[in-house]
């Protein structure tokens, strides 16, 4: 599903620059469930946002699906994420004008469906998501969880590959979290491959793979046994 | 092509970010609305100068005849010229192409009177195509005629102020004038823009003058207008043709200044108006241009604002697949439509701004202040490129964003 060899990232700070991904090797299978951890500078969200294609890295080979992604112009990294990556944030990034219907039925706009098509498909969604009823509330009516579920919700409907969180319980209070965990777990029951940056050892347990970076490069990389959120909840 | 989907998202997006499309709106309409009024008030200004400066027609020129100031072909010095109705004639014939009105003009002071009410008026002698040297409106009844130069009638046209004064509140049409003893019928009122003088002269046919008063076919000046179509400089050749002609026929000496004068006071003037009207209109595109100028910046302003409000939504869209294209396309389309909407809005407020209150301006000096329609629809169209400009190099900076640089700024 995805490789990354010897990949490197650089921000340039003033004269000198920040050397913050030195050489990263990762593999990832179909239907993974990867954590990746790592102390704030660590290089953990530069990684992500370079498999989500937010990000472009100096050096080294990024493949997705057998496809390597190099040299993407603006137009054909659009045409990747739409069609690969669904990406879930910490500050969910729903579009605060539209309602929740409309932001998940937004990356299916991009993908050029017609509108009632669209429409149904972002309801089938939210039922999934267990908010058929808030459909046509704006996000400041939901509550965080709410929120971040829309937002599940909106990474699902263009049918992605692989499934980007950042913090994605970052924002939330713990029983929230374990909630959200709980579905993005039945997600990967279900066969979707998902990758999740986090700093939360009891999130973390909840994947079945840690990988932990510190400066940089990856310090450990091993399966645990997934702790399931429903015990929690 | 016509997307549906893609202004859908633009109406959304206005009418759920209402203040924002007011803030933008305002100033497009503001600017626009400023532009018609002061372009309005700019013309109003020039309205109310030409009305002023222009008595006679522009292309108005008198030749006069007096006595000859120096010797020529054994001719003596101080033979006075006298142009007949065959000169008149002879004009015609000779420069028939570039004269566009011809009359003959003989005028005199006379003790005029109708019933109790006297006055001393001028009295001029002329052709029907004096009307329009003179650019005589006719109030009431019509000008002199052909057939009354033909018949020798007594019939005159008076100004709308001798029919005031003689007439007082009684229509004059029909009436009889009586000129030193001889009576004319009234047959027309007249009024003119050039002022109160020139509403107190009464004309009657030049050939009736001759046979009352002269006994000769003497016609005093010609006054005639050259073609609208030449120049002032080809007027002023003319000019010069029909002098040295017309000194030819009287043998008056070429250099003899008195003999034979064609007055270019008019010309002169109508440079010197011609400069002014040009300063004008010089004037009236700079108060637009900065009008203008003013309005783009507004824009450019609030596009930028726009833009930078919107960085994290367009992140999020870049992240959701969103193309560099649509991106720039949604930001562009919105700010045309609000463009173009209130800069019409503006426009209709302005004219009616003008409407409102254009007659009341007159005594500012601003006449029938308006706009020409095609320069209100070209500055909302310079408007709304100018809006489009100030919104495609945001839109395109915005659409460059790394999608995680916009979504760090949430």
């Amino acid at each position: 599903m995805l490789k990354i060899h010897q990949l490197h990232k650089s921000y340039p700070i003033g004269d000198s620059s920040l050397h913050v991904l030195k050489g990263i090797d990762l593999n990832v299978e179909d239907g993974e469930m990867v954590a990746i951890m790592g102390s704030s500078g660590s290089g953990k969200s530069t990684l992500l946002n370079i498999i989500g294609m937010l990000d472009e890295a100096d050096e080294g080979e990024y493949i997705l699906d057998d496809l390597p992604i190099k040299d993407l112009t603006e137009k054909k990294a659009a045409v990747y994420r739409n069609k690969f990556l669904g990406f879930i944030f910490q500050s969910f990034n729903l579009i605060n004008y539209k309602n929740a219907l409309e932001n998940v039925a937004l990356p299916l706009y991009y993908q050029g469906m017609k509108r009632k098509e669209r429409q149904e498909l972002a309801m089938f969604h939210l039922e999934k998501v267990g908010l058929t009823d808030w459909a046509h509330h704006l996000p400041k009516e939901l509550s965080g969880g709410q929120n971040q579920r829309v937002a599940i919700a909106r990474a699902l409907a263009a049918n992605p590959k692989l499934l980007l969180a950042d913090e994605p319980t970052g924002a939330l209070d713990t029983k929230t979290s374990y909630e959200i965990m709980e579905f993005i777990q039945q997600l990967n029951d279900e066969g979707k491959t998902i990758l999740m940056v986090t700093h939360e050892e009891d999130i973390a347990n909840m994947c079945k793979r840690i990988v932990r970076l510190r400066d940089g490069v990856i310090m450990e990389d091993k399966k645990v046994t997934q702790v399931r959120a429903e015990q929690y909840v | 092509m016509f997307d549906l989907d893609l202004w859908r998202e633009i109406f959304q997006s206005i009418n759920k970010n209402r203040t924002r499309a007011l803030l933008s709106g305002f100033t497009v309409a503001f600017a626009i609305m400023l532009f018609t009024i002061l372009f309005g008030i700019a013309n109003g200004l020039e309205n109310t100068f030409e009305k002023f400066f222009i008595r006679t027609a522009e292309n108005a020129i008198t030749i006069r005849f007096g006595t000859t100031s120096k010797p020529y072909k054994g001719l003596q010095i101080g033979r006075q010229i006298r142009p007949s109705n065959k000169d008149l004639a002879y004009l015609e014939k000779e420069f028939g192409d570039n004269i566009e009105y011809i009359s003959a003009k003989t005028s005199r002071g006379y003790q005029v009177s109708y019933k109790k009410e006297k006055g001393s008026y001028t009295i001029s002698g002329v052709s029907p195509d004096y009307q329009y040297i003179e650019k005589a409106e006719i109030k009431d009844g019509r000008f002199i005629s052909l057939k009354d130069v033909k018949a020798k009638d007594k019939v005159c046209v008076i100004g709308r102020l001798v029919e005031e004064d003689l007439f007082l509140k009684e229509s004059a049409i029909g009436k009889y004038l009586d000129l030193e003893g001889v009576q004319y019928k009234v047959v027309g009122v007249y009024s003119d823009g050039g002022g109160d003088r020139q509403e107190r002269v009464i004309y009657a046919p030049y050939t009736t003058i001759q046979r009352l008063y002269y006994g000769n076919d003497d016609i005093g000046d010609i006054t005639l207008t050259y073609n609208p179509k030449l120049t002032v400089d080809q007027a002023l050749v003319l000019i010069q043709e029909m002098t040295s002609k017309l000194k030819n026929k009287f043998d008056v000496a070429p250099s003899d200044q008195r003999g034979v004068r064609i007055g270019n006071g008019v010309l002169t003037g109508k440079k010197r108006l011609d400069n002014i009207s040009s300063g004008l209109g010089v004037l009236i595109p700079i108060i637009g241009f900065g009008t203008l100028i003013a309005g783009i910046l507004g824009i450019s302003n609030i596009m930028i604002f726009i833009v930078k409000e919107r960085t994290k939504e367009i992140g999020i869209r870049k992240a959701l697949g969103a193309s560099p294209r649509s991106i720039v396309s949604i930001i562009l389309l919105e700010a045309i439509l609000i463009t173009a909407f209130t800069g019409y809005i503006g426009l209709l407020i302005g004219v009616g701004i003008l409407k409102a209150t254009g007659s009341s301006l007159e005594r500012y000096f601003i006449t029938n202040p308006s706009v020409n329609p095609s320069i209100l629809i070209s500055a909302t169209i310079v408007l709304i490129i100018a809006g489009a400009i100030a919104g495609f190099l945001p839109a395109k900076k915005a659409s460059k964003i790394k999608p995680i640089v916009a979504l760090r700024n949430g």
